[in-house]
């Protein structure tokens, strides 16, 4: 039977929801990794039940979690249990936590400070690992977005972590900064058509594309504009918040940037705005319909201070022409004294024939719509704030 | 034997109690009890310290004998309670909300 599981990332916890085809009942595991930022979680597309967790403290710093059955258990995939714990030559294991920026000559020597929030330059530190986004290919190879920003790969299942330091070597990196949330890679798109073609997006310094399988990287950011820097339309330091692809057409993406919603139809060479008719264009979560590559849905968010819905109301915006048009979507949510904000990872669609589409709140809840938006119901209430949210569809 | 005493999410990803017992070679320093830790609960590697500079995590205190270690060198002896096992080395999280 078909059936939907949806891992759900928490200021205090990871916590997982499974039902059948229906979407109407829901059993929930967790919280696992109690009391730690779960920053996100998400299974391979090849091995759905391979599953890969970022578990993160700002006292204990960082741990990747992997599981093999679904969430059922878990280990670090540096130690498994029963795995002698140094290697033949007495070094200690335990590399699955180790993220390390590469300064080494064969790179390029990639820059090592970036633009402090008073403008002076600032070395690179790593501090956690925002997303993580398991290959198409390969259960074992999985790519993971962190702060300070770059991208790492695994290719042994998550126990050991190496920059693709190309994109940190190819020369703007004086000049990304950190956001508010810190300066994160917190987007990885992966071609399902070009396997040596990925996307990245970083708080603030925008978009990039890789088109060697991650070797060399370039800015994509025409057509940006943003008011809060000192060139509006520089080629770098634009506050992406979120980049989404549509499986069957990889060359279209939709963006919320800071303000604005975004398309492009030419792999990011170009964007054009499309946030029409929406009440507010600021807000951090964009997602595509599963089967309608043209149907797009953000929650728009008050403002850049004020970062909950307007008016006091939950709504879902959707969109069925690829932008400009916009319909509210809320039966089902809250429409008096709300003021929640749904951050950049905490929404995800699943395939079934009725798509649904999923989203959690810093208010702790998450709601799912089995019918593509058009109604609402919450599968919980009351979890800590929610960081991220992905389904998996299984069949 | 020296005594290790974790803050309790460190116990859980190490799947121990409420301390841990190491041997350690030689005059016990923090230096070396924590390579002992981190030798015999590799999960613990890049918890407690930098996994490349080996620099104490910032949130993370040492005590032993009532004394605050955090800003010792990391290769002064202990005191002799600590590497007799009278009393414990203390890993300590900050108190800074969460």
């Amino acid at each position: 039977m078909n059936g939907v599981r949806v891992l759900v990332g928490t200021r205090k916890g990871a916590f997982i929801m499974t039902s059948d085809g229906k979407r109407q009942k829901w059993e929930v595991s967790g919280p696992h990794f109690a009391g730690w930022e779960i920053y996100h979680m998400k299974g391979s597309p090849v091995d759905p039940n391979r599953l890969y967790v970022s578990q993160t403290s700002g006292w204990f710093g960082q741990i990747i979690q992997r599981s093999d059955d679904g969430g059922k258990t878990w280990m670090q995939p540096g130690t498994p249990p029963g795995e002698p714990t140094k290697t033949p030559e007495g070094m200690p294991k335990g590399e699955s936590n180790k993220f390390v920026y590469d300064t080494s000559a064969e790179t390029g020597k990639p820059l090592t400070t970036h633009q402090w929030y008073d403008g002076t330059q600032h070395p690179w530190e790593f501090k956690r690992v925002w997303h993580l986004e398991p290959s198409l290919h390969d259960p074992d190879t999985v790519y993971a977005g962190v702060e300070d920003a770059a991208i790492f790969r695994s290719k042994d299942g998550g126990k050991s972590w190496h920059e693709l330091a190309g994109l940190r070597g190819h020369g703007t990196g004086p000049k990304w900064q950190p956001g508010a949330g810190g300066m994160c890679l917190h987007t990885i798109i992966l071609d399902p058509k070009d396997e040596k073609r990925m996307y990245i997006a970083i708080s603030a310094a925008g978009a990039f594309r890789t088109d060697d399988g991650g070797a060399t990287w370039k800015p994509i950011n025409r057509g940006l504009r943003s008011q809060y820097i000192p060139n509006p339309e520089a080629e770098v330091g634009h506050c992406v918040h979120h980049v989404t692809m549509h499986r069957s057409r990889p060359g279209v993406l939709f963006m919320q940037k800071h303000w604005d919603v975004m398309r492009s139809d030419n792999a990011g060479d170009k964007w054009t705005e499309v946030s029409g008719d929406l009440p507010t264009d600021f807000g951090f979560a964009i997602d595509v319909h599963a089967h309608e590559p043209e149907t797009i849905y953000v929650v728009p968010i008050k403002s850049d201070s004020e970062h909950y819905v307007p008016d006091g109301k939950l709504r879902v915006y959707r969109s069925k022409s690829g932008g400009n048009e916009w319909e509210a979507l809320s039966k089902g949510l809250p429409q008096s004294n709300c003021y929640v904000n749904i951050l950049r990872d905490a929404m995800a669609v699943d395939s079934l024939d009725s798509c649904g589409v999923y989203f959690g709140t810093t208010g702790g809840q998450v709601y799912a719509s089995a019918d593509a938006g058009d109604s609402w119901a919450a599968i919980v209430r009351d979890l800590p704030a929610v960081l991220s949210v992905e389904v998996q569809t299984l069949k | 034997m020296i005594r290790v005493v974790l803050p309790a999410h460190l116990r859980t990803l190490a799947h121990v109690g409420n301390e841990v017992s190491l041997e350690v070679a030689g005059q016990p320093t923090v230096f070396s009890v924590l390579n002992a830790l981190e030798e015999r609960y590799p999960m613990l590697r890049g918890t407690i310290r930098d996994q490349v500079t080996r620099e104490r995590r910032p949130f993370l205190r040492f005590f032993a004998c009532d004394e605050d270690w955090s800003h010792e060198p990391t290769d002064t002896p202990l005191p002799e309670a600590v590497a007799n096992g009278k009393e414990p080395l203390l890993v300590i999280g900050a108190i800074a909300g969460g």
